[in-house]
């Protein structure tokens, strides 16, 4: 056997372990765009209540405005999860590759238990009233979520959820949940799609 | 001089075989159409291999139903496994002896 030829077998190998184990077309544009979304809901939401505190809004307009920032981020949520799927969807088409595969299910069961958890316990506080803790929690499950999938992925992920779980934590003792919110879902998301477009898809 | 082909598996002579042998040393199982999927090889190419490997009992297979469709699942064995680390090795020496 050629000396070529161990290498190229080597590096086959190599490849498909890799391929066979880890989901690498998740896409880095998709964090951009969801990183924008959660920016833009933060500004929106900043300003309803902004906008209730001026006019000294009588109390009875609270609901609405519970109502109106729950629809805001279950859109923002709707639509981060459908353009994330389409540019995934759309890389792995490019590399002839199929989305759906025994590693993307892992993925998606491996983070699907602390992700649906954190829904949960955000129902629950909205259910009980706690609104304060409620950036806490999304962001803290979520970074539960990450570093759980991360195995299954980018090794990146990991350190993306550590940081969102130690701002979740961060944000439940400082409190200003909007501004915690804003950044480990808005800035983070940027910096880090940047980061995973310039590194993996150029 | 000590043959370093000694080690060299005449299971893994082929390559789709070492590939197979490659994805399922770091999986738990595999199935049948994920594997066509990522050695993009045909439905006969892989069985046929797949049988040479489970005759060498360097895999098992699980085969059960969804629905009504087949799902195969295959597994490296503890023999399996112990022959690919073995064949690593031979290649690895083989790079060190060519330097």
């Amino acid at each position: 056997m050629e000396e070529k030829d161990i290498y190229a077998e080597l590096s086959s190998i190599r490849n498909l372990m890799e391929r066979s184990s880890k989901f690498i077309s998740l896409s880095g544009l998709a964090g951009v765009m969801a990183g924008f979304y959660a920016m833009a809901g933060a500004w929106f939401a900043a300003r309803i209540t902004l906008n209730h505190e001026d006019m000294g809004s009588p109390p009875d307009d609270v609901p609405v405005i519970k109502l109106a920032m729950i629809v805001v981020a279950f859109v923002i949520l709707l639509l981060s999860m459908a353009t994330s799927y389409f540019l995934t969807w759309r890389k792995a088409k490019k590399k002839n590759e199929n989305v759906w595969n025994p590693v993307s299910k892992r993925l998606l069961v491996a983070s699907g238990v602390p992700f649906l958890t954190g829904g949960i316990f955000v129902g629950a506080l909205l259910l009980k009233e706690e609104y304060k803790m409620i950036p806490a929690a999304f962001l803290i499950f979520y970074g539960l979520a990450l570093y759980a999938g991360s195995q299954f992925t980018y090794k990146e992920i990991r350190w993306l959820g550590i940081v969102e779980i130690v701002l979740g934590l961060c944000s439940m003792y400082f409190g200003n949940g909007l501004i915690f919110w804003a950044f480990g879902f808005g800035i983070l998301h940027i910096v880090y799609g940047i980061y995973m477009h310039f590194k993996y898809e150029r | 001089m000590k043959d370093p082909l000694q080690h060299f598996d005449k299971a893994f002579e082929n390559r789709i075989r070492l590939q197979i042998m490659s994805v399922l040393a770091v999986n738990n199982s595999y199935d049948f159409n994920s594997l066509k999927d990522l050695l993009q090889i045909t439905d006969g190419n892989l069985a046929s291999h797949l049988k040479g490997l489970e005759k060498e009992e360097y895999i098992s297979v699980h085969k059960s139903f969804i629905g009504k469709k087949p799902n195969t699942q295959y597994a490296i064995t503890k023999t399996g496994k112990d022959a690919f680390k073995k064949h690593l090795q031979a290649l690895e020496k083989l790079i060190n002896q060519q330097k």
